[in-house]
């Protein structure tokens, strides 16, 4: 790294956002949005396509301008010292740093050259994030031939060749198999306990369950809502249990049969003789004393299951909308297009 | 969670560094790009095609099949007509790697990554140029080696076939100027594979290329003749072979220096904006 500008420790939080709006045209990318990320926390950013998720890291990793309000990294002004906070930051996630042609250990060698470290310490960083990331058999075939969750991986590792202090992820899990999924999940896991600071922006209320300690939910450009996992799961209700009775007059027997495993009221649809029951964090205990209590009184069920809250359910309770609601508006085309294509993209 | 009450932070105040530092890292960092892009170009078979192979085709073709039909007045015949026309079509064909190399990139998202780490802003489209100049300057020897072992001759020599080959070489690198812009403009990959040379074709065939352009119908001598890529054609020729020199050069200067004017900026006015 070159010589970290003699600035005054920082005892603030690591990301400072203040009130930042970012249009293209005239759309509206962000529209004022605010959060503090604490040092050593993972902040996971979690909304639908075009929701902001990828302007806002834009904006912390100094790529865009706010229109206003402010952001800071490290107390590093974005706009002001651009160079200090491209210091002390990592990227990586959708876009790949990776060119095919080479190998992993070259990539992760001119990724050493760029941050000027010298040739011992390039080789022994190289050396290390391949052990950590399962990539030294790969290490000096062309990456053209990893496989996708090996390209993440090492994108991930060139990201980290300067120990960056704070990391921006973006959807760093999108298009993975579930598999590679879970390892990737691992890896930041452990990056995180090494006291990386993580800002992590996700389609997947899962996935900012696993692995943040507070989740800001963003649509539209704005925070809707913010709070730990469990606090968001909470606010909609949690898991659910559900089940259709099939002998439809002893629905009400049913219901009262379970009324005790829920804190709020059974939701109960009569047409369709379906019982929905909101059981909190605790969602296989409750399936399991459910069929136990419904076997007790011999009421026989259907498409019995517990459901978890999706990204969807969060955004229904929070905004009345689904995620996946497409854009409306009369712009399809032309001049306004371009941002919103590039935000899906990137 | 702060969305409510969001505590104040005043930012730091960060001084700037030195000049000296910020120039020795812009050069450290433009070297390292620069073997970068050697390196992609050497390993990928589809650039190396397009600069090695396609020209030794272009030349074999033209010296042994179509050469014999083309009538010209010059020392020693049509090869050596021919060979300073085909190191400006190589020259000139060598700027699709640049085209495709840097749409590709920012597509990919590497260029966004090297621009939010602490690298010199210039770095990436200075290290391009540089690791074109190389490249440009390989081919252009290659395919003169090519050239003497058809049987092509200079006439004109030593010094002059220095220039001709440093000429066909800036040539060259001010055509990577415009398709850099093409790249960055087009920003697709796939579609610069398809459509960023098409703007080359009818600059290098209707030409003095490969004929005389006073051998085609008059409405198109006039292009012919007048276009750049023909007057810096003839330059090299001059040099070549003897000929007119003073006219032609300042002519070529002039082209080239008026492509670069327009196109450098474009170039990094697009590269700006590309995000």
């Amino acid at each position: 790294m070159t010589g970290s500008t003699g600035t005054a420790p920082w005892d603030g939080p690591a990301i400072y956002v203040e009130g930042v709006h970012k249009s293209f045209g005239d759309v509206e990318a962000l529209g004022g949005i605010d959060f503090v990320v604490e040092r050593g926390k993972v902040l996971g950013m979690l909304g639908p396509n075009g929701a902001g998720k990828t302007t806002a890291v834009k904006i912390l990793t100094t790529l865009l301008s706010p229109d206003r309000g402010r952001a800071l990294v490290e107390g590093r002004d974005v706009v002001r010292s651009p160079a200090a906070v491209r210091e002390l930051i990592g990227l990586a996630g959708q876009s790949t740093a990776i060119q095919e042609e080479l190998t992993g250990r070259e990539n992760l060698d001119i990724m050493g050259r760029l941050y000027h470290l010298d040739p011992g310490t390039r080789d022994r960083r190289a050396a290390e994030l391949l052990e950590r990331f399962e990539l030294v058999e790969a290490a000096d075939r062309p990456t053209k031939g990893y496989s996708g969750g090996m390209q993440r991986r090492l994108d991930l590792a060139l990201s980290l060749v300067a120990r960056p202090s704070v990391l921006f992820l973006d959807e760093p899990t999108t298009g993975l198999d579930p598999r590679s999924r879970l390892g990737m999940w691992d890896v930041i896991r452990e990056l995180v306990a090494a006291g990386t600071t993580l800002l992590l922006t996700t389609q997947y209320l899962e996935e900012a369950d696993a692995l943040a300690d507070e989740i800001v939910v963003i649509d539209r450009g704005k925070v809707i809502a913010a709070g730990t996992a469990s606090d968001l799961k909470n606010r909609i209700g949690g898991d659910v249990v559900e089940f259709v009775v099939v002998e439809r007059d002893r629905l009400g027997e049913a219901v009262e049969a379970v009324r005790p495993l829920t804190d709020s009221e059974p939701g109960v649809e009569p047409g369709a003789a379906q019982v929905s029951l909101r059981v909190g964090d605790g969602g296989s205990e409750a399936l399991v004393e459910t069929v136990r209590r419904l076997d007790a009184i011999g009421v026989h069920t259907e498409g019995l299951g517990v459901r978890r809250p999706s990204l969807d359910d969060v955004f229904l309770s929070l905004t009345g909308h689904g995620a996946e609601e497409p854009e409306d508006g009369p712009t399809p085309r032309g001049r306004r297009r371009r941002p919103a294509a590039a935000e899906e993209r990137s | 969670m702060t969305t409510t009450a969001l505590r104040p932070v005043e930012a730091l105040d960060v001084p700037r560094p030195p000049a000296g530092q910020l120039l020795r890292g812009a050069v450290q960092d433009t070297m390292t790009l620069t073997r970068r892009e050697l390196r992609i170009w050497f390993r990928n078979p589809v650039f190396l095609f397009f600069t090695l192979v396609q020209p030794v085709i272009f030349t074999l073709l033209f010296r042994y099949v179509f050469g014999g039909a083309i009538p010209v007045k010059v020392p020693g015949g049509y090869v050596n007509y021919l060979m300073p026309g085909i190191v400006a079509q190589t020259a000139a064909f060598a700027s699709f790697g640049t085209a495709i190399s840097l749409a590709r990139q920012l597509q990919k998202g590497v260029i966004d990554r090297f621009r939010a780490m602490p690298i010199a802003r210039s770095a990436v489209l200075n290290g391009r140029l540089v690791a074109d100049t190389i490249r440009v300057a390989f081919t252009v020897l290659m395919i003169l080696a090519v050239g003497y072992a058809v049987g092509f001759r200079f006439q004109n020599g030593f010094l002059p076939a220095v220039v001709m080959v440093l000429v066909g070489i800036v040539f060259g690198v001010t055509i990577c100027t415009v398709s850099a812009f093409v790249g960055l403009a087009i920003k697709d990959e796939e579609s610069v594979g398809s459509f960023g040379l098409v703007w080359l074709f009818p600059l290098v065939f209707v030409s003095s290329v490969f004929v005389q352009p006073s051998s085609m119908p008059g409405w198109l001598q006039a292009f012919a003749k007048n276009q750049p890529v023909s007057i810096v054609v003839n330059e090299m020729r001059s040099l070549a072979l003897g000929g007119p020199l003073v006219l032609h050069a300042w002519q070529s200067a002039l082209w080239l220096a008026g492509i670069v004017a327009v196109f450098v900026p474009l170039a990094v006015r697009a590269y700006r904006r590309a995000s």
